[in-house]
């Protein structure tokens, strides 16, 4: 039901139900708030969202009070917009004096509101809290000293990833927000999905700093350096650099890459190729071995770090394959580099990915064998624009270059496992394939790349049920994974700890919206559908990397390179 | 009707069958047996401690010892009972002595050495006057010669004792007493004769409001909650009382626990609620064990529990220990801390009575409030209506404390004067110094000037003085008492307990501490511009004051700023005393506090340097000392050790 209301003098049509809020922003009246979730019930923490309601003797919160026909709403008069500024004022008085030196320097909500309110003096000089910072994890680092105790991180970890690793902890002026024990991050169940990082308004939260790492390591002399960055990587940077969101920058960035000084530029994408190859390989064996249990995806690792946190009686089901990311650096340092007088532990491998816990990732135990890693250092999306930026490159001004071997032959056809459904797509057309020497026609499998929250597609393979399920984020996991895991109609099911897959990953640009992750996956959806090299491409593309690897290494061979393992973790 | 329920206690079934009989056409069969429960009909000695929580610091166990002691040595036969305590806190430990046949002597002061004598004494028909404070009528015997009436003590006149009436006579651990003595007969008329939205009705016409502070007419409340459509409805007492000061839940639920009860039983009835719980704070041992006595005694004989006494009424009600905070007092919050979630409040709408804990509407009361439901439905609400003023009837709890010669409990009808609370109920200011401002409402109240003390105690009177009623935590303060430092104190239990969840009262409370702190103590360097960085820092203190209680999420937030406004705008000379010239006239404010040596009375005798903590005393042997003033922290050890008296404060 529609019906007036009246707002600084001005008639504006209201729904029933609706907050205040919602009824002003869609009438295009901007009323900032710090500890509003779209989609989530207000939390009324941060009373930035204020308004001056007739009648009304405190100030109310828009995101919190229903409309009603009686009111008249003043959302900017002098009490208001004083009560505003003193509580921004209040929250510098307890923040550290960093702007220059912090991760979010122009790109923080508590810049944008001490600007937007013209606070420019110190009113409240006083003692502010000394925190340390959390540097555990190996892919977060919290400051907490920066924190504004919205609650935004809290909310995220709990109510839309059902992970609950962090909460407010102690009270008062002393909260601080913590884990359980207080501990640190490390040790807590936090899955290292980086959810909580696109959350947070200020730099108290921000992924591990690896950019100062690769830089020494190109400006060391006897480094090669290489880089594999994601095609979802590809299509997303383009925001971060002035464009609308959905270009894929792959070929400038090839070009970037290597006026950085990375000796070889890699698309991940062919490494997708192979990993997909490797999991429906086992798909079919199982299929013909006749066990009807499903088989689980692993390449997310923060979905790893989950199963084996919460539900290690998972683990045998999980695809032991290495992740696109792992095979590819496995791939460099044994075979790619083919550079004479270049030993194996000279090579420095990046990977540029829009997720964090891919750092997590690179650094586990049986990821680095001899003392060569895989992966030596992890870049999101996020730094590795700070690293072009930081070399003065003109990214946008450059001429497309084709990435290096295996993958410069382009045309691959997983990009679309950027995105939520796009794994168990791929790994159907290939046991599809593999079953009947067919390609499947792409229209039918439409129902994997929608936004639902968990999907299922059964197709008929010649005498044989191909059944594939997607699991779209980790509280879509908790909440199906009961029914799911012994499902004897599926063979595969892809998990992404993320909703809505790599493409709204915790690495990603900041301040982005709903039409942006769409655009995202929608050019990794075009991508794909301009791929020259399906399934029955695939053994071309295998065959003499693994005749390579396995001459080369006649003692660990193809095997070791793509095998990897899981264990049950404890946490606190 | 049958009566076959397995939980009821055997002998006591007659209690159930007086309670049933609501016309009372049979009150004859039971007249007797009630008179010996009510103590009427006494065949020997009835000795009672008065004391709640209070008797550790009395050592009533000492006192009971002692008692029994004497009884055996001299093979006397008495029945001694512990109840709790009757509001008189400045004459306890308090005794009461009834023989067969005479009113009860209610003697003050009792000392352990004292046992003997009294009981000599009073045994034998004989009444000490050095201890006896008064007597309380007893129906049906004699009253002592030349010893005045309970409610003839200057205290007591002026009271209107209805919650009180049995504090310290009625045994809290014996529901036979209550009952007795009219317990739970409102309970069971109710539900065998009203409807619940006709108790709401009753409850709303009489005009009753909730005591914990808000001033919420408590029957609109009920019926909000019971024309809201769920499969569960919950009833919540709010025994969480956490006001330094206040203890007028506790003296209530020590003193007769049952009177709560059936106040809980009858407003879950009301709502619809078939579950109740009681969120009472940790801390309360005696009072959890009490209550916890209590429903267990209910629902012993059958008063709670399924299909209760046949009547198709179910209500079960379970105490809650409280982990202690006092944001947990705020009803959203409360409701979290029993969902085991973090004590911080939700927003407000949706009201608990719409949606509360687990999301059913839920009906949350305060002790006082709920006490009272029993008697407007024994006695309608026409009767409530004629105590108090137009728009605040009935009585109100307060607890006085502070500069006053008798701290303790009153129960005064609403349109009572502060006054009259001070000077008669309360005898005065202590010493009979002059009173110089009267702290109501605990750290949500406000500082009262002694002009202000004729104004009644009315909700809407005293929301026009800037603050409601507060819970009914009343502190005396005099020429002793720093108001400044007040302000600072309750700011900074503001601060402490505060959840943290809302940035106005988590940061706002902070730095209104830090300011309030630099009025109160001496600052780490004392440059030449400090005074202007505090006559600055008390101008934020208005305009931080009034964001808070515009934009914070709660009441904690929101009426967090009272005291030190209070403070502010009535006593400013002393803040400005304290900003400008450095003083604080009480001497409360230690780090204000210069000490000075006389020099005609110093002997250089070298005691005060030798023990000044912060070597700020100067001066050789048999030569006068000095004091430097820079490194003075005001604590008064130079002072306290002086022999000569040559020591002062500037």
């Amino acid at each position: 039901m529609i019906f007036d209301i009246e707002v600084n003098g001005k008639t504006i049509k209201a729904r029933r139900g609706e907050m205040i809020l919602e009824a002003l922003e869609r009438n295009g009246i901007a009323i900032p708030t710090l500890c509003h979730m779209k989609g989530l019930s207000p939390s009324g923490a941060c009373r930035m969202c204020v308004v001056e309601v007739e009648g009304v003797k405190e100030l109310v919160t828009s995101c919190s009070q229903p409309v009603e026909e009686w009111m008249k709403i003043t959302t900017h008069s002098p009490r208001v917009v004083h009560a505003r500024k003193t509580i921004v004022e209040l929250l510098l008085a307890n923040h550290p004096d960093d702007c220059l030196y912090c991760v979010r320097n122009g790109m923080c909500e508590l810049q944008d509101m001490a600007s937007e309110h013209h606070i420019m003096e110190r009113r409240f000089p006083g003692k502010r809290l000394q925190l340390k910072t959390d540097p555990s994890s190996s892919s977060l680092t919290r400051d907490p000293a920066k924190c504004i105790l919205c609650g935004r991180c809290i909310r995220t970890c709990d109510e839309v990833m059902g992970i609950t690793a962090i909460d407010f902890t102690h009270r008062g002026n002393q909260t601080i927000i913590g884990t359980t024990a207080g501990k640190g991050l490390n040790l807590s169940s936090c899955i290292t999905c980086g959810q909580c990082i696109m959350a947070c308004p200020t730099g108290a939260l921000h992924e591990k700093e690896q950019l100062s790492l690769v830089q020494q390591a190109l400006h060391r002399k006897d480094s090669y350096v290489t880089i594999s960055y994601s095609p979802t990587l590809a299509v997303s940077i383009g925001e971060m650099l002035g464009l609308k969101s959905g270009k894929d920058l792959s070929g400038m960035l090839n070009a970037a890459l290597r006026k950085a000084g990375f000796r070889k530029v890699f698309n991940n994408v062919a490494a997708s190729d192979i990993n997909i190859s490797l999991v429906a390989d086992l798909v079919v064996q199982r299929l013909k071995k006749g066990i009807r249990q499903p088989l689980f995806s692993s390449c997310c690792p923060a979905w790893v770090k989950m199963a084996e946190q919460f539900y290690p009686e998972l683990l045998p089901q999980l695809t032991p394959v290495k992740s696109p990311q792992q095979l590819m650096g496995g791939l460099v340092k044994s075979y790619l580099v083919n550079a004479p007088g270049v030993r194996p532990d000279q090579i420095f491998h990046v990977a540029a990915m829009p997720c964090t816990a891919k750092k997590f990732e690179a650094q586990r135990e049986e990821m680095t064998h001899k003392g060569i890693s895989d992966v030596d250092a992890v870049l999101t999306t996020r730094e590795l624009v700070r690293l072009i930026k930081l070399y003065g490159i003109h990214i946008l001004q450059l001429e497309p270059e084709a990435a290096d071997d295996p993958s410069a032959a382009g045309g691959f056809s997983s990009h679309v496992t950027g995105m939520s459904g796009g794994v168990a797509e791929s790994v159907l057309r290939d046991v599809y394939f593999k079953l009947t020497g067919k390609e499947i026609a792409l229209n039918k499998l439409g129902k994997l790349r929608s936004q639902k929250s968990y999907k299922e597609l059964i197709v008929k393979a010649g005498p044989h049920e191909i059944g594939v399920a997607v699991v779209n984020g980790s509280m879509a996991l908790r909440q199906t994974i009961a029914s799911l895991k012994d499902r004897k109609d599926l063979l595969f099911i892809e998990v992404m700890a993320c909703e809505g897959g790599c493409v709204a990953g915790g690495g990603q640009p900041l301040k982005s919206d709903e039409d942006d992750i769409r655009n995202r996956a929608r050019a990794l959806a075009d991508l794909d559908s301009k791929a020259t090299m399906r399934a029955a491409g695939k053994q071309q593309l295998i065959e003499p990397l693994q005749q390579g690897v396995n001459t080369l290494h006649p003692d660990t061979g193809w095997d070791a390179l793509c095998k990897t393992i899981f264990a049950k973790r404890s946490v606190i | 009707m049958s009566t076959t329920s397995t939980t009821r206690a055997g002998k006591d079934e007659w209690l159930v069958g007086y309670l049933l009989d609501t016309t009372g056409q049979h009150s004859d069969q039971y007249a007797e047996r009630l008179r010996i429960l009510r103590n009427e009909k006494l065949d020997k000695p009835l000795i009672t401690l008065l004391s709640g929580s209070c008797s550790q610091v009395h050592k009533v166990e000492d006192i009971e010892t002692a008692i029994q002691h004497y009884l055996e040595d001299n093979q006397r036969d008495a029945r001694l009972i512990r109840t709790a305590c009757n509001g008189l806190c400045a004459f306890g430990p308090q005794m009461g002595i009834q023989l067969p046949g005479k009113y009860t002597l209610l003697l003050q002061k009792v000392d352990t050495g004292d046992v003997f004598d009294i009981l000599d004494a009073a045994l034998n028909y004989n009444a000490d006057p050095e201890h006896i404070l008064c007597q309380i009528p007893v129906r049906g015997a004699e009253p002592w010669p030349g010893i005045q009436l309970f409610s003839q003590l200057p205290m007591i006149q002026g009271q209107k004792r209805i919650l009180m009436e049995w504090n310290g006579i009625i045994n809290p651990e014996q529901i036979d007493a209550y009952i007795a003595h009219g317990g739970y007969r409102s309970f069971i008329k109710t539900i065998f004769n009203y409807p619940a939205a006709r108790v709401c009705d009753l409850i709303e016409e009489s005009g009753l409001r909730g005591r914990g502070g808000g001033g919420f007419p408590t029957g609109r409340k009920w019926k909000i909650a019971l024309n809201a459509a769920a499969d569960q409805k919950y009833l919540v007492c709010n025994a969480d009382e956490s006001d330094p000061g206040a203890y007028m839940d506790r003296e209530l639920i020590e003193g007769n626990p049952h009177q709560v009860v059936e106040g809980i039983a009858l407003a879950a009835y009301a709502i619809g609620a078939s579950k109740a719980y009681i969120y009472l704070r940790h801390e309360y041992t005696l009072a959890i064990h009490r209550l916890e006595t209590a429903v267990q005694q209910a629902k012993s004989l059958g008063l709670l529990g399924s299909n209760i006494l046949d009547s198709g009424v179910s209500l079960n009600i379970q105490v809650v220990h409280s982990p202690g905070a006092f944001v947990c007092g705020e009803e959203t919050a409360l409701l979290n801390s029993m969902e085991g979630r973090r004590g911080m409040p939700r927003t407000k709408p949706p009201y608990p009575a719409t949606r509360g804990l687990q999301g059913k509407p839920t009906v949350v009361n305060n002790v006082e409030t709920l006490a009272n439901i029993t008697h407007i439905m024994a006695h309608g609400p026409r009767w409530f209506m004629d105590i108090g003023t137009g728009n605040s009837k009935g009585t109100k709890l307060f607890s006085l404390a502070g500069r006053v010669k008798y701290q303790g409990m009153v129960e005064v009808a609403m349109g009572t004067s502060l006054r009259d609370i001070v000077y008669r109920m309360a005898g005065g200011v202590k010493d009979d110094s002059n009173l110089k401002a009267l702290h109501l409402g605990g750290p949500s109240g406000i500082l009262l000037t002694p002009d202000e003390l004729n104004t009644a105690v009315d909700y809407e009177d005293l929301k026009s003085l800037g603050a409601g009623m507060g819970s009914g935590g009343m502190i005396v303060l005099d020429e002793h008492a720093c108001l400044v430092d007040t302000a600072r104190f309750y700011m900074s239990f503001m601060q402490a307990e505060s959840c943290g969840k809302c940035i106005p009262c988590r940061e706002g409370s902070r730095r209104m501490l830090d300011i309030l702190h630099s009025l109160t103590h001496r600052p780490a360097n004392e440059a030449g511009h400090e005074t202007l960085e505090r006559f600055k820092g008390v101008m934020q203190l208005e305009s931080l004051a009034q964001v808070m209680k515009d934009t914070s999420l709660c009441g904690l937030g929101q009426n967090a700023p009272n005291p030190l406004l209070s403070a502010l705008t009535k006593f400013r000379d002393e803040f400005e005393e304290h900003i400008f010239d450095r003083k604080c006239r009480a001497n409360v404010c230690r780090e204000l506090r210069v000490f000075y040596i006389d020099v005609e009375k110093c002997t250089g005798c070298t005691l005060c340097a030798r023990k000044c903590p912060y070597d700020a005393i100067i001066g050789s042997p048999q030569y006068p000392h000095f004091v430097v003033e820079e490194k003075c922290t005001g604590c008064g050890i130079c002072q306290a050790v002086c022999k000569f008296s040559a020591v002062f404060i500037r």
